[in-house]
């Protein structure tokens, strides 16, 4: 796979690179489960034990990963939202799509979010001050996006001067 | 030793590539007619040998011969059979193998059936279908070896990715590989044309069947691997303007073009150099695709291999092919009139417009889908996905569906603006009775699903429109094909935008007897229990659904299965169809609580978006049989005029 960009994993939110390899395999949407020692399962339930004492909002966090929020508009605000923020550990799918633990962490941060007041354009923001660019399937118009987004406008213009001037032409 | 017998036939095909084309140039540039009579053989026996190595891998395969690298990386002798034999080509060397096959196939079926064309273009078609095979042929033997040896040989293979253990595997790929192909095959016939000068309707009626058969095989495969995407992934979802699906959608859409054009060309004799361009476009699209998928610079599924140096040894045939014809493009059009002129307000000039269209959607597709790998050649990282698509692709794709109404309503070469909006009647009474049915429903769902689904309803009225006041049983087959296709356009759109519009989705932790609504339908988990499979285990909850408090309860049991060899576990969404739309449940995580996670979703009409893509097929076989029969009708009438 090609390399994960270094601000990724500085994020945070990335696993480290053994784990990383047996998730990325999962790309569209398969779980691989590691076959690997264990002993670090471990290790990581009791940190994440001793987080949850630390800090309630955790353990209310991993359960938003699935769950909608009550406010349907508020739902169909982050479920949309979702569906254009980028799964940072697998290829090419949104986090409404994957079944990668970090996407549902993800998930549950713009529910979170969106539950708190926040409307969807700020956690994007939010996301995209975090993560790069790259996190966002709606690539922001700037520097370096705005041939893309002149793109479509190009295209049109030149197909219609294509097609006035062979009409011209013909008649 | 039959790995080696697939490699001999690999290589002796190869030789049969270059003898075709040096006996083709020969015939076509040195005029030495006599060289010519064995240009057809020789594409012949590419063809069979080719499909022999083929044959030979499969073999390997279904005998699970672990001493074959390929086998032992990529099979497990457990697999079920239907999976072996598909699994052949469920890998980057099998898969460009089976490519190749494909293209020997078709340059034979060139010079078996093609009786029609001119001998000399001919003859340069099957030269420059040579030189493509050779390109590929280098690139297996020297870079992708699918017959290599490993000493020593392990007990067992590695198996196949689960994702690709699924019947789609088996149909997927050749169907797509055949769309590819048969595009190269009409990029031949343009070849071919470009140097014998000899654009013209003869070309353009040799040259649409190809089309015709790549398009359909193409929007058959595009169909499938949606449907296969959305209930293997489970997540409801059936396009994700994924990269590698860019690459399948971007060859279509140039196809559609080149379809439309080439029919112009044929009946008309206009259009001609645009025609030879698109079919250029068209090639250069589908190697692009070719290129995207199997060189490994992007990961997924599709991506098998990860191995530089043949990215850049497929990236090297990329240039040379696209530059290649290019230039050939550049040298020679300047020779090719336009042809025939015709009115703005013409079924020509419609065509015109579609045509520009469909290329503005390419464009932005194919900008879309490269601009984040050129981004990260300047060191920038971003993503490119549905919100940047929908924005730009939705409003021209919508725009291009008026002109889908409009094109078939029209006469050719001139028409009156008067007598069009006189028969654009009932397509836009259909519109608009749509919009007051649908606004009280839609209206929270967005402008593009709503213009979305009453387009459609216009779209649906236009295109039977050309069969009112007609004979129907006298009315040709490539008419009724065109009526069929432009239908599954308006079909498959209304499923589209009514699944971004309506669905409705329950994500519930689920204890047993517990019960949670999804649109019209309750849902109660009754149990969870262990299933045993061919390869392996997996966990199933029986899901009790009714409509409503009192509809007849049924039983779906979606699965969370884990395989062994390779150690992977997929969710086996379960699904019940019904006449207006589908119930999707999927199985999550245990919660350690005795609850289980699982999300529903009630999509309303969803399965029309594959039942469209299905009518579209259908609409291109039904054009092809059209065809075909009156061009054997034709044959045998010069034969009759011969002989009298």
């Amino acid at each position: 796979m090609r390399p994960l960009p270094r601000f990724l994993r500085h994020a945070g939110l990335v696993p480290a690179p053994n784990e990383r390899q047996a998730s990325c395999v999962e790309s569209k949407g398969i779980r691989l489960r590691r076959v690997g020692p264990r002993h670090k399962a471990g290790v990581t339930v009791v940190l994440g034990l001793i987080l949850a004492a630390i800090n309630p909002a955790l353990a209310e966090k991993a359960s938003l990963a699935d769950t909608q929020l009550s406010d349907p508009a508020k739902e169909a605000q982050a479920k949309a939202l979702m569906e254009t923020i980028r799964c940072v550990e697998c290829q090419g799918q949104a986090i409404s799509d994957s079944n990668a633990d970090i996407a549902g962490n993800m998930r549950s941060l713009i529910r979170e979010r969106i539950k708190a007041g926040e409307s969807p354009e700020q956690v994007r923001a939010w996301l995209i001050q975090r993560y790069g660019d790259y996190i966002s399937y709606d690539p922001p118009l700037g520097g370096a996006t705005w041939p893309l987004w002149a793109a479509p406008f190009v295209l049109l213009t030149i197909g219609i001067v294509i097609a006035r001037s062979s009409f011209r032409r013909k008649r | 030793m039959i790995a080696e017998g697939g490699l001999a036939a690999l290589w002796l095909a190869a030789v049969m590539a270059v003898l075709q084309l040096v006996l083709a140039s020969s015939a076509v540039i040195g005029g030495r007619a006599e060289m010519a009579r064995a240009v057809r053989p020789a594409a012949i026996a590419q063809g069979v040998l080719t499909a022999l190595a083929m044959l030979c891998l499969i073999l390997v395969f279904v005998q699970s011969d672990m001493s074959v690298l390929l086998v032992a990386e990529n099979s497990h002798s457990l697999k079920p059979m239907i999976y072996k034999i598909a699994g052949a080509w469920g890998n980057h060397e099998g898969s460009m193998l089976l490519w190749v096959t494909i293209l020997g196939l078709a340059g034979a079926a060139v010079a078996i059936f093609e009786r029609r064309l001119d001998q000399r273009t001919l003859n340069a078609t099957i030269g420059a279908q040579a030189l493509i095979a050779m390109g590929f042929y280098a690139f297996l033997l020297f870079a992708s070896n699918p017959f290599a040896r490993l000493f020593p040989s392990p007990p067992d293979g590695n198996g196949l990715n689960p994702l690709l253990q699924d019947p789609g595997l088996a149909f997927h790929p050749p169907t797509l590989y055949v769309g590819y192909v048969g595009i190269s095959v009409a990029f031949s016939f343009a070849v071919g044309a470009l140097v014998t000068r000899d654009v013209g309707p003869a070309f353009a009626r040799a040259m649409r069947p190809w089309v015709l058969g790549a398009w359909i095989f193409l929007t058959i495969g595009i169909t499938a691997g949606s449907y296969w995407a959305y209930y293997e992934l489970g997540w409801g979802g059936w396009w994700f303007w994924d990269p590698v699906e860019n690459a399948s959608l971007m060859p279509w859409l140039a196809a559609t073009a080149l379809l439309h054009s080439v029919s112009v060309l044929a009946t008309r004799d206009g259009l001609r150099a645009w025609t030879i361009m698109l079919a250029v476009v068209a090639f250069s699209m589908s190697m692009i695709g070719t290129f995207l998928v199997r060189s490994g610079i992007l990961t997924s599924v599709h991506a098998f291999a990860v191995d530089p140096k043949r990215g850049a040894f497929l990236l090297a045939l990329l240039a040379i092919y696209i530059g290649g014809a290019l230039a050939l493009f550049a040298a020679r059009i300047g020779t090719v009139r336009q042809g025939n002129t015709f009115a703005p307000v013409s079924r020509e000039g419609a065509l015109v417009v579609n045509n520009l269209l469909l290329s503005v959607v390419l464009g932005i597709v194919l900008i879309g889908t490269l601009y984040p790998l050129a981004a990260a050649g300047w060191g920038v990282q971003l993503s490119v996905g549905k919100p940047f698509f929908d924005k730009t692709v939705g409003p021209v794709a919508l725009a291009l569906v008026v002109f889908m109404a409009i094109g078939p309503l029209l006469r050719w070469r001139r028409d009156e603006t008067q007598a069009l909006l006189k028969r654009m009647t009932w397509p836009v009474a259909a519109s608009c009775a749509a919009l007051i049915v649908l606004v009280p429903f839609a209206w929270g769902a967005g402008v593009l699903p709503l213009a979305a689904l009453v387009l459609a309803a216009g779209l649906a009225v236009a295109s039977v429109a050309p069969l009112w006041g007609r004979n129907l049983r006298r009315t040709p087959l490539f008419t009724w094909g065109m009526v069929v296709a432009h239908l599954g356009v308006a079909v498959s759109l209304a499923g589209m935008a009514s699944d971004s519009a309506f669905t409705k989705e329950t994500l519930a932790v689920l204890r047993q007897g517990e019960t949670r609504a999804v649109g019209p339908y309750l849902v109660t988990m009754t149990g969870i229990r262990p299933v045993v499979g061919p390869n392996w285990s997996a966990i199933a909850a029986d899901l009790s659904i009714r409509r409503g408090e009192n509809g007849k309860p049924f039983i779906l049991s979606p699965q969370s299965r884990f395989f062994a060899s390779p150690p992977t576990t997929t969710s086996e969404s379960a699904i019940a169809t019904r006449l207006d739309g589908q119930l999707y449940t999927v199985l999550g995580q245990a919660d350690g609580k005795g609850g289980w996670q699982v999300r529903l979703w009630w999509k309303p009409f969803v399965t029309l978006i594959w039942l469209g893509g299905a009518l579209i097929g259908l609409g291109g076989a039904l054009s092809f049989l059209g065809r075909i029969r009156r061009r054997n009708r034709a044959v045998y009438e010069e034969h009759e005029e011969a002989v009298a």
